[in-house]
């Protein structure tokens, strides 16, 4: 079986890269800064796989997914402060998030296409507003703190943290590729490409797009659970709808439809919006002097970093509009040749 | 006889348009019969009364399901296809990215033996289930000789092939009655004979009862066995095609008044 062959190569593969990322940071190769990189990788990439499923497969573009991220991370952040065991606050704000979105799924999915989007966006924002209400519970504007992390020493944190996100990645690449490669994953793709002749071959549309809705927001609120413990801190304006934006980018700029496309970017994305966060400082300055003023002072950091940001999706909409990938998925078959229609 | 599906004083109103007023068809059991009309009749509103797109205004639908006839009127599309009325679309609604077995395999999807979590962890069921569900599609396409083409992305097949596939889908779902909306629509005259030929031998094959929306009348008054003809939305005349062909209420709606007199 072709399908088992498949998974059997990709944990060899995913052991195989585990075990030279975990060398790597043994032998300090991979310092403590790159390694907060990777992990904040993992957690984007899980979180613009989820959306995947439902807008990329499904065919329902979704625009709150950081409202999604968010309820995982605090649920598991107030779950750890309240000293629940470790395993099970992570558990406890995936599901959590999965109960939200089969609640919110139940009438948003009735919805199609564009009002989807918009119902998603404003429960994004609600989400966001709630959190800054509910002071008691979420630490309001002021943000959640202390939140345990993964190891007691807060200086191998992250490595702890890569211990678990590293495995959680690989885990729900697996399973969304294992629900897509079924007969309920090739139901969702025909929701994508017709909803009438998907329902007329006796498709339960509505119910397959809340299983779709309810799994992809399991998904975004265990990356946000593993995200909790990971950075520490939880403020409300770190989940607001640019986040949710930035996973959107992160699914088209790797293709709608393929998750391979959807790892590459996430990692990509990553570095480059790290890239230039870090080095907005000198750019801005550079590009202040132009105009004449060699101290920078009236250009603002972070938007000089947004525009070249932005610059990158126009180049790539010009040039390739569907995405990295396409549809397509990068095979290793293909890269050695033994290509397979 | 009981009839296999029956359809009881059908009307669908859009606000204040009567699309299709007091429909009444009554299909027995291996029945092959037409449903024609100029433009605009109302044809295709029937099909998605009968299948459920639509909720009919007025009127109920029965189907016969074993040997009982159930009310299936407002039911949503999907029940009703699981129920056994299957359907092709006038301009075809292929799944174009998927290949060829995966869009038959769609038809199959509710009987699929295994769960969602048994999809996902990859348990037994899954690879037994998976594995037979495609032999079974490509004996099934083997029949219409496309099995050879059942990788292929179904946009890329030829115009023929497209609409044979549609119909390999809705037999997939194995349904008592078969609704074949303008089967025939931009095919060049021997491939509408080929066409006819291939309506006739899956009803055969198949046992199924077959109602058909056509423009091209060679293959109207080939094929049916007894034709309904609609003209705004109103059923002006019903028989056999010999009898539909001379009548001058028929004439009158395909071609105006004067043709009658001609």
């Amino acid at each position: 079986m072709r399908i088992f062959r498949n998974l059997a190569f990709l944990t060899v593969l995913g052991a195989g890269v585990f075990g030279i990322l975990e060398f790597l940071i043994s032998t300090g190769v991979l310092d403590d800064y790159s390694l907060q990189i990777l992990c904040t990788a993992g957690i984007n990439i899980m979180v613009a796989l989820s959306l995947n499923l439902i807008s990329g497969f499904t065919g329902q573009l979704a625009l709150g997914h950081a409202g999604f991220l968010a309820v995982g991370a605090y649920s598991t952040g107030i779950l750890l402060l309240a000293h629940v065991p470790f395993g099970l606050a992570i558990l406890g704000g995936a599901l959590m998030t999965a109960l939200l979105g089969f609640l919110i799924g139940f009438p948003a999915l009735r919805l199609r296409g564009d009002y989807l989007a918009i119902v998603t966006l404003g429960v994004g924002e609600i989400i966001r507003v709630l959190i800054i209400n509910l002071g008691g519970l979420t630490g309001g504007s002021a943000g959640l703190r202390n939140i345990p992390g993964y190891a007691e020493n807060i200086m191998v944190n992250n490595p702890a943290a890569f211990l678990w996100i590293f495995p959680a990645v690989l885990l729900a690449v697996a399973l969304v590729a294992n629900l897509i490669q079924s007969s309920h994953g090739r139901a969702l793709i025909s929701i994508r490409e017709d909803e009438i002749a998907s329902q007329s071959m006796g498709v339960n549309i509505f119910g397959m797009k809340l299983m779709s809705f309810t799994v992809s927001a399991f998904l975004a609120g265990l990356a946000g659970a593993l995200y909790a413990p990971f950075i520490g801190y939880l403020a409300p304006g770190g989940f607001d709808f640019l986040r949710s934006v930035f996973f959107v980018i992160i699914v088209v700029l790797g293709g709608m439809g393929s998750l391979t496309g959807t790892v590459l970017s996430g990692i990509g994305l990553t570095f480059l919006q790290e890239a230039l966060r870090t080095n907005a400082k000198d750019w801005s300055q550079s590009v202040a002097s132009l105009f004449g003023n060699p101290h920078g002072g009236t250009l603002d950091l972070v938007p000089m970093s947004q525009v070249l940001f932005g610059l990158v999706l126009v180049l790539l909409m010009i040039f390739r509009p569907q995405g990295l990938l396409g549809s397509s998925e990068l095979r290793l078959t293909k890269l050695t040749g033994r290509s397979k229609k | 006889m009981k009839p296999i599906l029956s359809a009881q004083h059908l009307s669908m109103q859009f606000g204040g348009l009567r699309a299709v007023g007091d429909f009444n068809l009554d299909l027995n059991p291996g029945e092959l019969v037409g449903l024609i009309g100029p433009n605009g009749a109302g044809k295709t509103t029937v099909f998605n009364m009968l299948t459920g797109v639509y909720a009919p205004t007025e009127g109920r639908v029965e189907l016969l399901v074993g040997d009982k006839l159930e009310d299936i009127s407002g039911l949503q599309p999907h029940k009703i296809t699981r129920k056994g009325v299957a359907r092709t679309f006038q301009n075809i609604r292929l799944f174009k990215s998927m290949t060829v077995w995966e869009n038959v395999s769609i038809a199959r999807h509710s009987q699929v033996p295994y769960s969602l979590a048994q999809a996902i962890l990859r348990l037994p069921p899954f690879g037994r289930a998976e594995a037979e569900v495609r032999r079974e599609i490509l004996d099934l396409l083997a029949i219409f000789k496309i099995e050879a083409k059942a990788d292929w992305r179904a946009a890329n097949l030829p115009y023929g092939d497209q609409r044979k596939l549609e119909i390999v889908r809705a037999l997939a779902s194995k349904p008592t009655v078969l609704l074949l909306d303008e089967p025939a629509a931009g095919m060049n005259p021997q491939e509408t004979l080929e066409l006819m030929d291939l309506i006739r031998f899956v009803k055969d094959r198949y046992r199924l009862t077959v109602l058909l929306i056509e423009h091209d009348m060679n293959l109207v008054m080939g094929i049916c066995e007894r034709l309904v003809v609609l003209d705004y939305g109103l059923t002006i005349a019903q028989g056999l095609p010999a009898e539909i062909r001379a009548n001058p209420v028929v004439i009158k709606a395909y071609l105006g008044e004067d043709a009658v007199h001609a």
